[in-house]
């Protein structure tokens, strides 16, 4: 017992902070109940793919800036190839899309290991890159979701309390992230973000592993976008405030800014936390731009304890 | 650098001097670069560059050669101000509204406050939390943009008034020449002076260069970083009072577009985005490059999106270049 609370006593601490935050919630709007918690988990869908995203890069010592451009990308792609299509075109756009958010975080990595400029500067001008990439495919925001798709994430499943987002993003986190933790690339991706000098001496190809964990972080991304097509209805090409979001949610979640830290639940606890921080002040009928003043507040705040706490680790 | 292209270099010495040259003369090719660009315009259009045209390349080129010195002084120390269009647009949109109630001096004052806080709170999330300067910039900056918001809101009835003093500077010609000089050489030659010859500029490599090393050697870096991310704010203030004389239109997005353009100069003009390396006046120059780049790009009728993919990618190519010559990380 003991030994589980040590280990994840962080990830416990945040979701006493959620159930928390959904007593406030309910002490607000005392009505709020499987509506509201679907509405909160769609609204948290994109960010909890962002933040999945990130936490993989980070997990591996680095970190990807053009994660909110890939997802724009992903959306625009996704909005136009559906535009008309039927089921076999929707198909055909979902793995379009995937297959294009893993070439485009494999790319990202790859110039990373090819160019050898560190990753916060190669991924800072593949951001505008794709921003561009982005605006090329779709001017303005336009192209469709196919209405069964958009189905996918809308209402309950089953009970009335279980909303099927929350279904769709456990399963395809759970998709990737299980596979990953039990194999041999999941462990060589903590191996480089922890030390990568003692990775690359113990055997573990420390360029390969960083381009895969890229291609990742890309994948997760383009599903990011895809959710978000799949709750406007249509395709983006302007990027949305996922990339700031993301890095704090993956430090609030308990990923070490640094590498070698972390796992996926605590982060996306973090998400759902910074959403429902964001609902309960919409609630309160707080003036949506100073609900984005105190959202960024927090979470501008949330990196410099995370900053604060890394330097201490450093020092101990 | 590879096994391979050192050996290379070893053995081929000319090559090496050139690389050293241009390393210890990064104007030489930037200037080649510049009349090359102006050539290549001259081809498409002849008759396209007249003194008209090279007044007007530097008007448009002064704001965005400000607004890269941001980017310049923070990338000294390693650092870079994501912040800087943020905060020069709510300079530029607060100066305009407050003009109409408390007059222009201190609508100018007033519009400043905000560009130098935004620069102090960077500073101390860098200087005393360590976060990466591009994360912190970036969210001061989200959370500026959400100010500036909310005060729209309750300027909505007084509306705006650009002065007639920023609009001379602004747009304004003597002699053929833009007003917007009178503002920019002083502060051109003081940056230029500043960097290399008073303690401060100095103290902005030696972080940059190595930050363990200048810390044990007695530099306050908390104290540097403060100052220089306030002065970055400082900065981006002045830049928007000129920018919004320039444009006569204060808006919410008065100078975001410049954002992009200003990363882009510096780094053009050779300051190391790992610090250290760099100065202000190789960004004059990148900012001159890509204002007639633009002009090129829109007489090619290229779109928004592929200008964007070609600002990266300059990006890209130039530090991967630096790192290859210097062999830096």
């Amino acid at each position: 017992m003991n030994r589980v609370l040590g280990k994840h006593g962080w990830t416990l601490g945040l979701l006493a902070l959620l159930v928390l935050l959904f007593g406030i919630t309910r002490i607000i709007q005392p009505n709020f109940g499987a509506s509201g918690l679907d509405s909160l988990s769609r609204a948290a869908l994109p960010f909890a793919f962002a933040t999945a995203a990130m936490v993989i890069v980070v997990i591996a010592g680095g970190i990807d800036l053009s994660v909110a451009s890939m997802m724009a990308v992903a959306g625009v792609t996704a909005a136009v190839l559906m535009e008309g299509a039927g089921t076999g075109g929707t198909l055909f756009a979902v793995a379009v899309v995937l297959v294009a958010g893993l070439a485009m975080g494999a790319l990202n990595g790859a110039l990373i290991v090819v160019t050898r400029v560190p990753d916060i500067v190669v991924t800072l001008a593949m951001l505008f890159v794709w921003e561009g990439v982005a605006l090329l495919i779709l001017k303005a925001p336009g192209g469709t979701a196919t209405p069964w798709l958009r189905e996918m994430i809308v209402g309950p499943l089953v009970f009335a309390w279980l909303p099927k987002s929350l279904v769709f993003l456990a399963v395809c986190l759970a998709a990737v992230w299980v596979p990953l933790k039990r194999s041999k690339l999941g462990l060589s991706i903590y191996a480089i973000g922890s030390d990568e000098l003692a990775a690359y001496r113990s055997g573990v190809s420390v360029g390969r592993t960083r381009i895969a964990a890229y291609a990742l972080c890309g994948l997760l991304s383009a599903i990011g976008g895809l959710t978000l097509t799949m709750s406007t209805g249509n395709g983006e090409p302007i990027p949305g405030p996922y990339l700031l979001a993301s890095v704090a949610a993956a430090v609030l979640g308990g990923a070490v800014l640094g590498g070698g830290r972390g796992a996926l639940l605590g982060p996306v606890i973090a998400v759902f936390v910074l959403r429902l921080v964001r609902m309960d002040l919409t609630l309160a009928s707080v003036d949506p731009n100073v609900t984005t003043i105190v959202e960024g507040t927090i979470m501008v705040a949330v990196v410099m304890l995370g900053g604060v706490l890394a330097m201490r680790r450093r020092r101990a | 650098m590879t096994q391979a292209e050192s050996t290379a270099l070893a053995r081929d010495p000319a090559l090496k001097r050139i690389a050293r040259f241009l390393g210890d003369n990064p104007m030489i090719p930037l200037i080649v670069l510049l009349l090359l660009l102006v050539g290549v315009l001259e081809f498409m259009r002849p008759g396209i560059v007249n003194e008209r045209w090279i007044a007007n390349t530097v008007k448009f080129a002064i704001p965005l050669a400000m607004l890269a010195a941001c980017q310049t002084m923070t990338m000294l120390t390693g650092g870079i101000d994501l912040s800087a269009a943020v905060a020069a647009t709510i300079t530029g949109f607060v100066m305009a509204t407050q003009v109409p109630i408390v007059g222009v001096p201190w609508a100018i004052v007033i519009g400043l406050i905000p560009a130098i806080l935004i620069g102090l709170v960077n500073g101390f999330g860098v200087a005393f939390c360590r976060v990466h300067p591009l994360i912190m910039t970036l969210g001061t900056g989200l959370i500026g943009t959400g100010c500036l918001q909310v005060y729209q809101r309750f300027v909505l009835s007084t509306g705006s008034v650009v002065p007639d003093s920023l609009a001379w500077l602004g747009t304004g010609r003597t002699w053929g020449w833009p007003n917007s000089l009178l503002l920019f050489v002083p502060f051109a030659a003081l940056l230029i002076w500043g960097q290399k010859r008073t303690g401060f500029g100095r103290l902005l490599y030696a972080l940059g260069s190595n930050e363990t090393a200048s810390r044990i050697s007695g530099v306050r870096a908390w104290q540097v970083y403060l100052a220089l991310y306030a002065l970055s704010g400082l900065v981006a203030g002045i830049t928007g009072l000129l920018y919004v004389g320039l444009i006569r239109a204060p808006s919410l997005s008065l100078v975001n577009p410049l954002m992009l353009p200003s990363v882009a100069a510096a780094v053009i003009g050779g300051t190391s985005i790992f610090g250290g390396r760099g100065g202000y006046s190789g960004t004059i120059l990148g900012a001159l490059i890509l204002t007639v780049l633009g002009t090129l790009l829109t007489l090619l009728q290229m779109p928004e999106g592929a200008r964007r993919i070609l600002f990266g990618a300059i990006i890209l190519v130039v530090t991967t270049i630096y790192v290859r010559l210097t062999d830096q990380r």
